[in-house]
């Protein structure tokens, strides 16, 4: 526990699960587990995220919902797979309309296994989560050019320049 | 007229655990229509029958919904028993229906918890989210799983249990009960509560009617619909059911119906227990389905009547599986009861149907 510092506040969405999973990333944050010891916060706001947790398989309809998500949380973040389903598709991984797991659409950082996931497990990993985020923080903080922003609008010089400046205020501020 | 603006709610938004979305049309705060669009949880399911045999299908019906999924495998089992003409023993009817109801208290905890996390009482769903573990402990030790357990099977219940532990089981749940009036009078009595229930997205007993309406959605506008008066399985040896009923057809009434049926399981699983006859809990199941022959039965999920139909083709897989779920069957309910509503009480609104998208989609 002692890497732990920084209350991570979650999001979390459904994809294609069959709430199994859902249910038990809620029982999580109730009394018998209880998250928030850890400051754990669900919250419905992506931009106040630091952890997603995803449930459930990709398909076209939500893989857009996903990926917009994702991409309006902001850096450093951490996405976490909960379940069989989120890790690789699951019991559903031959119907027709899944695609596969969240890594089809959108980078995992932590897999969970289980069908249904246990809420200890879920703590685990985004406890586990919250050690990564640490990491991806210092290397943003080594390697400011490495933004998502910069990543993604490489090629716009523009963009880069803007996070660049960013930084600099950041760094000058500490 | 004032002018219209259309408000996008879903698919991913604080208040609902699974993905749906509604174009919320408004009139000032007022809503005048809510369009649903559906989709995001669509797997396939029906078509997986092809690729797995009649045994392994189970597994696939337990995740339909992993909130319902107890009764799935039920309603499933129940259906391909029925196709190939296979006898249950009364030991395994009655511990199907035990569980089963068990898992309307786990189902309707869940939801009261939801509810009070709608309405803003942070502490209250809280509650209601303790006393659910109680269930669910139930569960883990009698099975192993907590919310998706893989007791029922084809041809009985897999797991035999003792006479001590269902006596044990109903001794936890006489606990609950009194912890469980507490909450239940806070829902109910709380002046603030009402205040945001009593009266909002009203359906009448007519309309319900008319739109085909089921489970406690439809049995707080008064109509006595429930699967469980047909007497299927062990509810035909109960020495009386009655349905849960209320009139006033609002959010409150909704929640009434709840948090009485609830205390009705608890009165289900009791009697019971007492009832149960000794013998086995599994017989041997032999053979395929046969070609062309066809069974349906029906089921009172938590959250409504829940039909299943399997057709068979001579093989081990079957030809056809169809489910229709009570949610399916409520969304035009939905829709009506969010006519005329505030934007605020939209999220209740939707809650108190208790929605199961997973169900409804698969
Ligand atoms: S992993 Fe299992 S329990 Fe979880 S969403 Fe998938 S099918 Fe449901």
């Amino acid at each position: 526990m002692s890497n732990v510092g920084k209350s991570p506040w979650i999001i979390h969405y459904d994809g294609s699960s069959c709430n199994g999973c859902d249910i038990e990333v809620l029982a999580a944050l109730t009394p018998l587990y209880d998250a928030e010891r850890f400051g754990v916060v669900n919250t419905g706001n992506p931009k106040h995220a630091d952890i997603f947790v995803v449930t459930g398989g990709i398909n076209d309809q939500n893989a857009p919902v996903v990926k917009q998500i994702y991409d309006q949380m902001l850096e450093p973040k951490v996405v976490v797979a909960c379940g069989a389903c989120a890790c690789g598709g699951g019991v559903y991984q031959t119907c027709y309309n899944i695609m596969g797991g969240v890594d089809t659409v959108i980078p995992v950082d932590a897999y969970v296994p289980g069908c249904a996931v246990k809420p200890e497990s879920i703590l685990d990993a985004v406890i586990a989560g919250v050690g990564i985020l640490d990491e991806k923080a210092k290397a943003m903080k080594k390697n400011p050019a490495d933004k998502d922003r910069s990543e993604k609008d490489a090629s716009t010089g523009a963009h880069a320049s803007v996070a660049d400046v960013d930084d600099g205020t950041n760094a000058d501020a500490e | 007229m004032s002018k219209r603006t259309v408000v996008p709610f879903g698919p991913q938004h604080p208040v609902l655990p699974e993905p749906v979305h509604l174009d919320l049309v408004l009139e000032d705060e007022t809503v005048v229509n809510a369009i649903p669009r559906i989709g995001y949880v669509h797997r396939g399911l029906e078509k997986l029958v092809e690729k797995r045999d009649y045994t392994q299908f189970v597994y696939v019906t337990e995740r339909i919904c992993g909130i319902c999924s107890f009764g799935h495998s039920l309603g499933y089992s129940e259906c391909v028993e029925k196709l190939m003409g296979i006898e249950i023993t009364d030991r395994a009817a009655y511990l199907r229906v035990i569980f089963h109801e068990l898992s309307r208290m786990h189902s309707h905890l869940l939801w009261l918890g939801l509810l009070a996390d709608g309405f803003g009482f942070e502490a209250l769903f809280m509650h209601a989210w303790r006393l659910r573990e109680t269930v669910l402990d139930i569960f883990e030790e009698v099975t192993g799983g907590r919310v998706i357990f893989s007791a029922c099977d084809v041809g009985g219940f897999r797991q035999e249990v003792s006479n001590e532990t269902l006596a044990g089981i109903v001794a936890k749940l006489e606990r609950l009960r009194d912890e469980y009036r507490t909450i239940a009078k806070t829902l109910l009595e709380d002046s603030s509560v009402k205040s945001r229930m009593v009266g909002v997205g009203h359906i009448s007993t007519d309309k319900a009617l008319e739109l085909s309406m089921v489970g406690p959605f439809a049995r707080a506008s008064n109509v006595a619909t429930d699967e469980r008066l047909n007497g299927i399985g062990a509810y035909g040896d109960l020495a009386a059911f009655e349905p849960v009923l209320s009139d006033g057809g609002d959010c409150y009434a909704r929640c009434d119906v709840r948090v009485r049926e609830v205390l009705q399981s608890i009165d289900i699983i009791s009697e019971l227990v007492d009832k149960i006859p000794d013998g086995e809990v599994m017989v041997p199941v032999k053979g395929s389905p046969e070609d062309g022959a066809q069974a349906m039965t029906t089921l009172e999920q938590p959250r409504g009547q829940a039909f299943y139909y399997s057709k068979g083709n001579g093989t081990k897989n079957l030809a056809r599986m169809r489910v229709r779920t009570p949610t399916s069957q409520n969304i035009a309910g939905m829709v009506a009861a969010l006519s005329n509503v505030e934007l605020a009480d939209v999220p209740m609104v939707i809650l108190t149907i208790d929605p199961c998208i997973s169900c409804t989609e698969r």
